[in-house]
């Protein structure tokens, strides 16, 4: 199993399989670690005008055993996180251009008692 | 002790660290001349260049190499040019060292030298969807300080740590550095300084994180064989026990620059010791030495609670023990292992291309006895320990 998707090369060196197929990772999982970035990060981020800091978290998919970080739910600060907190994935707006709305995963905080 | 697997460090230069923007090869000229004058040699004796790169100096960075051998003056040296980011210092030192063991050359010039932008490093120019580095900042904003604010922030939730822990760091260093002529941070910082600076990404702050400096630093290493010519002994000279440049073994369960995710736990258990915990592992392995033979330490203090890691990492106490070590002021100078006693990052900021060569330099002058009033009484065997985006390790062992 790897993350992110990619063309042939299983990532184990036991294995010389090309024959990666695409499966669906769990939408949920634990905090490893997180932070909340004060700096406008340089191109190619495209930061919002005026910045606004925003928190970042590194899930632990516990069924794949794989971490995967991301960018928290707007309104979501660091004080609110903690290691070892569930949390699950959500689709939001990374930007938008004339043309389009360019779409990225975040994680936010799970909802108490919702299935995985 | 010598064997015939060591090579001899006849003479170290640097140029000072700091941000004036100028041409990188001006720097690297300054160092190698130093370099040279140390070990009382002349450009035309060299007979390999080793080069560090640098990716933000263009074409002339990526051939760093030719570029000091052609800014030296063209002698038909023999060049190499390594990149491995931060632990490029430490590539360079292996192919120079291999070249001698081999018995190509006898003496080498290792080179590194960087002019760095004002800010956050970004990624190099260009949409590159397929490159981690590009897609970790355009997809999540995650700059250098969010991947050390992880580390910072698993030492407070797991192990107790506190932000005072981590200005404590900046506190030693910046002591540490305070007299060293390199080092571009002369200042002494105190823990409210630190905990009153802004914050960059929770839980660090702008003096927990180092600055991108300008800098470079040299080393002419040699044959024992071509060092006792040129001394007539080789007591007491500086000698390189170890170069490690371990690269991780799958899977990498920890999450490292620029990647966004590590590999899957799932179908092949972690190894037994983690990618960090390996770098310095291969070294004492290769020099037959463990912690307690070593009389300092110069690690990669990128941030504050990034130096706490490294104790653990290079065996100077067990997990979750390095606020403690720190506490007791082993790792200050007059400490049991000083750590970072040049000042470390925290007092030269980052020149990728030649931090790891300047690790090397310290120990160098350490253990010659050189080292001024940060000098560690009667050291013998220092370490150095740092690590390169895209999974290099660099550790290298010096005794006398």
């Amino acid at each position: 199993m790897v993350f992110p998707p990619r063309d042939g090369a299983c990532p184990n060196p036991e294995c010389d399989s090309d024959a990666l197929d695409a499966v669906a990772l769990s939408r949920r999982g634990r905090v490893w670690s997180y932070t909340e970035n004060h700096y406008a990060p340089p191109p190619p981020y495209v930061a919002a005008e005026p910045f606004a800091p925003y928190a970042l978290a590194a899930v632990e998919l516990t069924e794949e055993g794989i971490v995967v970080l991301g960018q928290v739910a707007r309104g979501v600060t660091a004080a609110e996180l903690h290691v070892g907190m569930e949390m699950q994935l959500e689709i939001d707006t990374l930007y938008r251009d004339d043309d389009h709305e360019y779409l990225v995963y975040v994680w936010a905080p799970a909802a108490l008692g919702s299935a995985t | 002790m010598s064997t015939e697997r060591d090579v001899a460090i006849l003479g170290v230069g640097m140029h000072p660290w700091g941000k004036w923007g100028r041409d990188f090869t001006e720097y690297g000229l300054v160092a190698a001349r130093a370099a040279l004058a140390d070990a009382g040699l002349a450009w035309r004796d060299i007979q390999y260049v080793a080069g560090a790169d640098t990716i933000r100096n263009g074409y002339p960075g990526f051939i760093a190499g030719a570029t000091f051998a052609q800014k030296l003056g063209w002698t038909g040296v023999r060049v190499s040019s390594s990149y491995a980011a931060c632990a490029s210092g430490a590539q360079a030192l292996h192919q120079a060292r291999a070249q001698i063991l081999a018995g190509y050359c006898d003496v080498a010039l290792v080179i590194g030298a960087d002019t760095t932008p004002k800010g956050f490093f970004a990624p190099v120019g260009g949409e590159r969807k397929t490159d981690p580095d590009w897609l970790r900042f355009h997809l999540l904003g995650a700059t250098n300080p969010v991947y050390f604010a992880l580390y910072a922030r698993r030492r407070i939730d797991v192990y107790g740590a506190t932000t005072e822990d981590f200005a404590r760091v900046k506190v030693k260093n910046s002591k540490h550095g305070l007299e060293n002529p390199n080092a571009r941070f002369r200042k002494e910082n105190s823990v409210d300084d630190v905990v009153n600076s802004p914050i960059v990404a929770d839980p660090l702050r702008l003096l927990d994180i180092c600055a991108t400096s300008d800098g470079a630093a040299a080393l002419i290493v040699s044959s024992m064989d071509f060092a006792r010519s040129a001394l007539g002994s080789t007591d007491g000279v500086p000698r390189v026990k170890a170069v490690s440049t371990v690269t991780p073994r799958y899977p990498q369960t920890v999450l490292e620059l620029p990647d966004f995710a590590t590999d899957s736990s799932v179908a092949v258990a972690p190894p037994d010791r983690s990618f960090k915990d390996s770098i310095a592992g291969a070294a004492y392995e290769e020099a037959g030495i463990g912690p307690d033979d070593l009389s300092l330490a110069e690690v990669y203090d990128l941030s504050t609670a990034l130096e706490l890691d490294w104790y653990e990492n290079i065996g100077l106490c067990g997990e979750g023990e390095a606020e403690a070590l720190l506490r007791s002021g082993a790792t200050e100078l007059g400490g049991r292992i000083p750590v970072n006693p040049s000042g470390g990052l925290a007092c030269f900021g980052e020149a990728i291309p030649a931090q790891a060569i300047a690790q090397v330099c310290e120990v160098t002058w350490q253990l010659r006895g050189q080292a001024g009033a940060r000098q560690v009484d009667g050291a013998t065997v220092g370490i150095t320990a740092n690590q390169g985006l895209f999974g290099h390790g660099s550790s290298v062992i010096v005794s006398n």
